[in-house]
């Protein structure tokens, strides 16, 4: 029976998205020609949350995008029950520092897939990578240029990200 | 190859179930965005290798399922019978052992023998894809014409969708009938006597006699291409008697108690079945029929290919794979 423990709280991800929206703004140096760009699912919807952190702050409307990257995965051969691609729709990238987000980074697989498909919508300046959590066991020479927390697991468990949008509360979980 | 979702064939839509139907029309709706984008192309399939193997002439199908292919990434045959050693009297079969034992992973086939398509993907390893067989199935124009419809109406639950023309000849008939049918949508036909099977009803189809009875009832009209090749074995009288008696006219349509959406497979006899006006007109959908017929064909060619991933499901976890 796998046990659940519980990372972050509701409480715990509102102050992470907090100070990861500065760090953003802090990174880029202001909000000009910034964009973020979510991952399809809830990378998303933390970009959401984070333009309108950094709207707050900063009184600045940030362009925000989704980005579906099972198109651009390298493992197809993988066959599971039941393929899911989703919509992706992006602002102009050309010359703007684009902001990936996604909820979990693992083996850095899923964001070499983002920057090849980022690649085939413009030439971004500079692009940036902001992670809610990040759990190592990277396959890729990835890093996360700003993350909300770290935990260190191993190759059987699982991070189980929750966002009130979709789930109806907000929590990271590390399933063991 | 096999794919869990689909199995390793796409036949037709006879033995497929709405769920993977629906699955097909649900993954047709983000590959359309794919055609939108500046680069109309994605990495799914690269490294796979698919030979279109076209029997029977064919524009668009053929020029459709190749674009779908190139969109995504798969490297592309043709081979036409002209030109081929189909020409020097090989058959089917061993067409298709040679091509496979090139190591190629899918196989398009239009053939005008009803049951070729299902006679070769039973025989090679390859997926087989049915581009059209003989009279008999036609599985990705009748999905495009379903998207399309439900693009237009929202559902195809309870839509009355009337095929008009040559039932008798139509794989796309066939297929749109089974299809429809599956996903809760009424279907009736209508045509000449001579062009409609025997006992058609029961597939479970309102036959409707004349065209003026068609347009009272449907939602939608799915006027069929006439088989001018066909028709010198006396079917119809005259082409011009089949355009005053059958012809899709505005005037026609102006009787209509309701707009009425037009969609046409294609290539279409312009004044035959199908008036220009009413072909180029506002309730006309012929054109985004084609453009759904790539989307509809990625989506096909992507879960044949396998395009079912573990992580799909684990990204909605929050997983990164």
């Amino acid at each position: 029976m796998p046990t659940r423990t519980l990372l972050l709280d509701d409480r715990a991800i509102g102050r992470a998205l907090a100070r990861m929206a500065s760090e953003i703004v802090e990174r880029c140096h202001g909000t000009e020609d910034l964009v973020l760009v979510g991952i399809q699912r809830r990378g998303v919807e933390l970009a959401s949350r984070l333009t309108g952190l950094i709207g707050q702050g900063e009184g600045a409307a940030v362009p925000v995008g989704k980005l579906d990257i099972t198109l651009y995965r390298d493992d197809l051969q993988t066959v599971g029950p039941r393929p899911v691609v989703g919509e992706t729709s992006l602002p102009d990238l050309d010359g703007k520092t684009v902001v990936i987000v996604d909820d979990v980074l693992y083996t850095g697989r899923t964001v070499r897939a983002a920057l090849d498909e980022c690649a085939d919508f413009g030439r971004p300046r500079r692009i940036l990578l902001c992670v809610l959590i990040d759990r190592g066991g990277r396959e890729l020479p990835i890093q996360a240029d700003i993350s909300g927390a770290s935990v260190t697991t191993t190759a059987g468990d699982r991070v189980d990200v929750f966002v009130s949008e979709l789930d109806g509360r907000d929590a990271v979980e590390l399933v063991r | 190859m096999t794919s869990a979702a689909l199995g390793k064939d796409l036949i037709g839509l006879e033995h497929l179930t709405p769920a993977q139907l629906e699955l097909i029309l649900d993954t047709a709706e983000p590959f359309k965005e794919v055609s939108e984008r500046p680069i109309k192309k994605v990495p799914a399939l690269r490294g796979k290798t698919i030979v279109n193997l076209f029997f029977e002439p064919s524009t668009r199908t053929r020029i459709s399922f190749e674009f779908a292919e190139k969109r995504l990434s798969a490297d592309t045959v043709n081979v036409s019978p002209q030109g081929s050693s189909v020409s020097k009297g090989e058959t089917l079969v061993d067409t298709a052992r040679n091509l496979e034992a090139m190591r190629i992973d899918m196989v398009v086939i239009r053939h005008g023998a009803s049951g070729a398509a299902q006679f070769l993907g039973s025989r090679i390893r390859s997926n087989v894809i049915n581009a059209g067989d003989g009279k008999h199935e036609h599985p990705t124009q009748a999905l495009l014409d379903m998207l399309t419809l439900r693009d237009h109406f929202g559902r195809l639950a309870g839509l009355k969708v009337a095929i008009c023309g040559d039932i008798l000849h139509s794989r796309v008939a066939r297929s749109n009938i089974w299809g429809l049918l599956k996903l809760g949508a009424q279907v009736g036909v209508c045509g000449p006597a001579t062009l409609l099977p025997r006992n058609i009803e029961a597939l479970g189809v309102a036959v409707l006699p004349r065209i003026e009875d068609a347009i009272q009832w449907a939602d939608a009209l799915n006027v069929l291409r006439l088989q001018l090749e066909r028709m010198q074995t006396g079917f119809i009288p005259s082409l011009r008697e089949y355009n005053r008696v059958f012809g899709v006219t505005s005037e026609r349509l102006a009787r209509a108690p309701k707009d009425l959406l037009i969609l046409h497979p294609g290539p279409m006899n312009r004044g035959v079945e199908i008036d220009s006006d009413v072909a180029d007109g506002p309730h006309s959908v012929i054109l985004p029929q084609v453009t759904n017929g790539v989307a509809v064909r990625m989506a096909v060619l992507y879960l044949l290919a396998g395009g079912a991933p573990d992580w799909a499901q684990a990204a909605g976890r929050g997983e990164d794979h």
